[in-house]
């Protein structure tokens, strides 16, 4: 089985198996459609099992290796490869395109084949980000996502979706050019786009700071940080549910998985420089986006906004090692901040995911997203109140569920860096669970408070197996997360060694 | 004084060209407008026999002829067969639209053959008087097809535009080569480019000759300031010439800014690269913000085909071997992107609907679910997003440009595509998100849809595997 090309698998199934979906686009043919496109996403998630399980625990170096020459004129390989950051990632990004597929089941009338084939297709661009080990596949991948989303959002959003859509489009396509020039500088000087060579590169500090504030641009446009955040609520509020879920378990984390695969290990002097920048951001993020969470009326833009506030949570660990560092000269607790930064990424992806999906639950039966037009969901949908509660203390960060793993761990490690930062970070829980709470009691529990909900009915079978099976990763994540945590040791370990040695 | 016969060989596809031509002229006198079709196969035929000729004829040596007034090389060879390539879709995508409009003259065929003559002759020429002649050759053919429409006012006064502003730059152009040949004394581009090596590169004269050469080249190109003809061309001129116009003449354009600046005159590559940068960058800039107000799609490419010459440009300004081959592959894509472009525009257009608005693309996606996705995949590619076949043009350029030093230069130029990027995206929002205002089944020939759809397929095929392509503009360089 370990011959098998398996990332170049999970990268180029869904995206063939998606023109077969597309070639289905007739009227007629859509429940073929659906049928083959929730094939296609499976087995695609089966084979990203195999990834976990043929996963060599011992080492930091990367895994299931593919490098074939593409582009020789420029020395730009087809290199793929995953170490504990990016495997992890890939299985969150094939699990979530089943439940999305799923959620889109008949809830889609308009389109459906070309719906499920979006999706498939950025599943495989998003597993070809997280693969890539050249910085020019990278950047292929990474730009490549966007038409996809681009037509999801277009296509099968909300009132104002063209709006959204573009504005999107061109925040995503403004940062990541930056990028792109930052990447051809570093080719002129290693004479190759292999990103592993980029890490290994010595660069003086002006270069890096340059370098650095590149990346910064197109990761916190990707993240989303303060200031550069406004794409998101706008995109979320008006994606369809599995656009909103795509984009916040997944496209989120490329932002972070830039940081973790680029600013940190080539400029690690600057990123020394500059955490203070990032973390000041990063607690903007977290404290006034948490308020502004708290003043939503719409379900789906407070949710936005509060994986905005958890996001900031994911920089916030990324960058804190560095002031443990410059504080105390030793990297102890470093590897807490980073782990923990990688622990709520992969636990946002499942709780935003379920959230999104909750409120689609809500949107499908009632075509409303404001909070004011529910009251009183749990008499009628007693199984459906169970599920969102659950989800919902797992977004507070309760423990025993997935959300306080991270961001527990995050605010340990900064209470090592700085009681105030740490302070700070820990504020969220408190606004956290306000917002989440707030809202779960408005849309959920009093009085039924219109006909409307009177007519509500609890949840099909799907939907019941798409919540179960979010509700078991988040139980289980949240109790025993140490298979996650076992596969990202090696590779944050020999992270750490690599930022704290000076690249000058 | 004895006559030299000179060596034809590297010639001969040309006079095959020409041969043709004339026999096509004649020839069409006796075909009805029925039997056109035999024009327009012969017209085919010769496109396909001068490619075989081209690519079996050709050397990876240079080989001069005519007292070195004429040049095959790999360069030549290369654009050449691009501009059979080029002008073949041309003629596939051009024959219903025109048939509609009974526009289906032998002229049409007979001009453009003539103007491949002359492209093919711009290609190769390598004395300031071929490139001349070459030059004329193709304008005066493309004036003629913009008014090939006579009885359409904006036809005409898109050929009267064109002629007056071409003339008056092959003036500036004539003029600039003959200072260049007051200071050198030859017309002979090897002799030129040796005297000016020799020469101080700061003398004024040279610089004089040199401004209005680039002047005259930049009219050619459509680099802004020069610009402001080509709105009014590509929107007056029927959409086939607009298609014409817009692609194969590119290709020639370049290999005379070639042969002209980096041959002829590398020895004042320090002015030359000052002035294109200027240029470059107002071209990339100006074209692609004034693209944004654009409602009518022809006028919108052309605006990006200005921000387009302005990527081409900064690829040459560089001045290095790899910049050349960048701007080279730049071109070739662009000229790829461009044909698939304006050949949607026909295959939207039906008799007395030109589809020349970009809300005639309205709800495509509804109407042709694919011509709609081959739509997307040219708008993203000319945006430049991967994987399509633009974004490794850019990607090349960019390199060439930061290698070369000027990566402030690399910065505005991407700036300025992410602005461009929103107009290339206003047509995907029409197509996809809005509803369909005509309804109408869209018509074309079996061999037009056919070949449009390999055109934008290339597209996305040569982004997945740029290798092949990337390495023939390397090595013919």
């Amino acid at each position: 089985m370990s011959d098998l090309p398996l990332l170049s698998l999970v990268i180029w199934v869904p995206i063939i198996g998606a023109l077969f979906v597309l070639a289905c686009h007739s009227e007629e043919r859509a429940p073929l459609a659906r049928i083959l496109a929730l094939t296609v996403a499976v087995v695609t998630f089966l084979l990203s099992i195999l990834l976990y399980t043929g996963f060599d625990l011992t080492t930091h170096e990367m895994q299931f290796v593919e490098h074939v020459s593409w582009i020789p004129a420029f020395n730009v390989f087809y290199h793929l490869g995953v170490d504990g950051i990016s495997m992890p990632l890939i299985i969150l990004t094939t699990f979530s395109t089943v439940l999305v597929v799923l959620a889109g089941w008949e809830v889609i009338k308009h389109k459906p084949a070309l719906y499920m084939a979006s999706f498939l297709i950025m599943m495989g661009f998003m597993n070809g980000v997280f693969a890539a080990l050249d910085a020019v596949l990278f950047y292929v991948f990474w730009e490549a996502l966007l038409i996809p989303m681009f037509l999801v959002i277009g296509i099968w959003g909300g009132p104002r979706r063209v709006y959204a859509t573009i504005k999107f489009f061109l925040y995503t396509f403004f940062g990541s050019v930056f990028m792109l020039i930052a990447l051809i500088y570093m080719y002129m000087e290693s004479g190759s786009f292999s990103i592993l060579g980029m890490q290994d590169m010595s660069l003086g500090l002006t270069a890096q700071i340059w370098i650095f504030l590149a990346f910064l641009i197109a990761f916190a446009v990707k993240v989303p940080m303060w200031p550069v955040h406004t794409w998101l609520p706008d995109a979320h509020v008006e994606a369809p549910t599995g656009g909103s879920v795509i984009l916040a378990a997944i496209m989120l984390k490329l932002g972070a998985y830039g940081f973790l695969r680029f600013s940190l290990p080539i400029t690690p002097d600057a990123s020394a420089e500059l955490a203070w920048l990032v973390i000041t951001l990063s607690l903007i993020g977290i404290v006034y986006i948490g308020f502004v969470a708290l003043a939503q009326s719409d379900m789906k833009k407070l949710v936005a906004y509060s994986s905005i506030a958890h996001m900031g949570f994911v920089t916030l660990g990324l960058f804190v090692p560095f002031l443990i560092f410059s504080n105390t000269g030793s990297m102890s607790g470093a590897a807490l901040g980073l782990e923990g930064a990688m622990v709520q990424m992969v636990s946002h992806g499942f709780v935003s995911g379920a959230m999104f999906l909750c409120i689609g639950v809500l949107y499908d039966r009632m075509h409303s997203r404001e909070i004011s037009s529910y009251g009183g969901v749990a008499e009628k949908m007693p199984w459906f109140a169970a599920f969102a509660v659950l989800f919902a203390m797992a977004n507070a960060g309760l423990p025993g569920t997935s959300g306080f793993v991270g961001e527990f761990m995050v605010i340990l490690s900064a209470f090592k860096a700085n009681f105030w930062i740490a302070f700070l970070a820990g504020t969220t829980l408190i606004i956290g669970a306000a917002y989440t709470l707030w809202m779960i009691k408005r849309v959920f529990f009093g009085a039924v408070s219109n006909e409307n909900v009177e007519k509500l009915e609890d949840l099909n079978k799907r939907e019941f197996f798409i919540l179960t099976t979010l509700a078991i990763a988040v139980l289980v994540l949240g109790i025993w997360p140490a298979p996650l945590l076992e596969v990202m040791h090696p590779t944050v370990d020999n992270l750490i060694y690599q930022i704290s040695s000076s690249k000058l | 004084m004895n006559f030299e016969v000179p060596n034809f060989t590297p010639a001969i596809p040309e006079m095959f060209v020409l041969g043709m031509a004339c026999v096509i002229l004649l020839l069409d006198l006796f075909v009805t407008d029925k039997g056109r079709v035999l024009t327009y196969i012969l017209s085919l035929a010769t496109l396909a026999i001068a490619a075989v000729l081209t690519i079996t004829l050709h050397t990876p040596e240079p080989v001069y002829t005519f007292s070195g007034s004429y040049v095959a090389d790999p360069m030549s060879a290369l654009l050449k067969v691009f501009i059979y390539l080029t002008t073949a879709c041309v003629l596939i995508y051009s024959r219903d639209y025109l048939l509609q409009r009974d526009l289906l003259k032998g002229e049409f065929y007979v001009l453009t053959l003539f103007a491949v003559l002359g492209m093919m002759i711009m290609v190769s020429a390598h004395s300031f008087i071929t490139i001349y002649l070459g030059l004329e050759l193709l304008s005066l053919c493309l004036y003629a097809m913009v008014a090939l429409n006579r009885d359409s006012e904006v036809s005409t006064e898109a050929a009267m535009k064109y002629f007056i502003l071409g003339a008056l730059a092959s003036g500036l152009l004539l003029y600039g080569m003959s200072i260049l040949y007051g200071m050198t004394g030859s017309l002979d581009i090897a002799v030129v480019g040796e005297r000016v090596m020799e020469a101080d590169h700061d003398n004024i004269v040279l610089i004089f000759g040199l401004v209005f050469v680039i002047i005259g080249l930049a009219f050619k190109l459509g680099a802004v300031p020069f610009h402001m003809w080509i709105p009014d061309v590509y929107h007056g001129a029927p959409t086939p010439v607009t298609l014409f116009i817009g692609t194969a003449p590119k290709l020639a354009a370049f290999a005379m800014v070639m042969r002209m600046l980096v041959e002829g005159m590398q020895g004042l590559h320090v002015h030359w690269q000052e002035m294109l940068i200027i240029l470059a960058i107002l071209s990339i800039g100006i074209g692609n913000i004034i693209a944004i107000a654009q409602g009518n799609i022809k006028r919108m490419l052309a605006y990006s085909t200005i921000a387009h010459v302005g990527f081409i440009l900064l690829g040459v300004m560089t001045g290095t071997a790899f910049g050349y081959s960048a701007a080279m592959f730049y071109v070739i894509s662009y000229v790829i992107m461009g044909l698939g472009g304006f050949g949607m525009i026909i295959l939207l257009s039906r008799q007395g609907f030109e589809a020349d608005k970009i809300d005639d693309f309205k709800g495509l996606n509804d109407r042709s679910p694919w011509f709609a996705l081959m739509m997307m995949i040219l708008m993203l590619s000319m945006a430049g997003v991967p994987p399509a076949l633009g974004f490794y043009a850019k990607l090349a350029v960019l390199e060439s440009v930061v290698n070369a030093g000027f990566i402030w230069l690399a910065v505005l130029a991407v700036i300025f595509s992410v602005v461009g990027a929103f107009y290339y995206l206003r047509v995907i929002k029409v197509m996809y998100f809005d509803k369909a205002e005509d309804t109408n089944p869209i018509i074309a020939g079996s061999d037009m849809k056919i070949v449009l759809s390999l055109n934008s397929l290339a597209v996305l095929a040569l982004g997945i595997f740029p290798a092949g392509l990337m390495a023939l503009c390397m090595t013919a360089l």
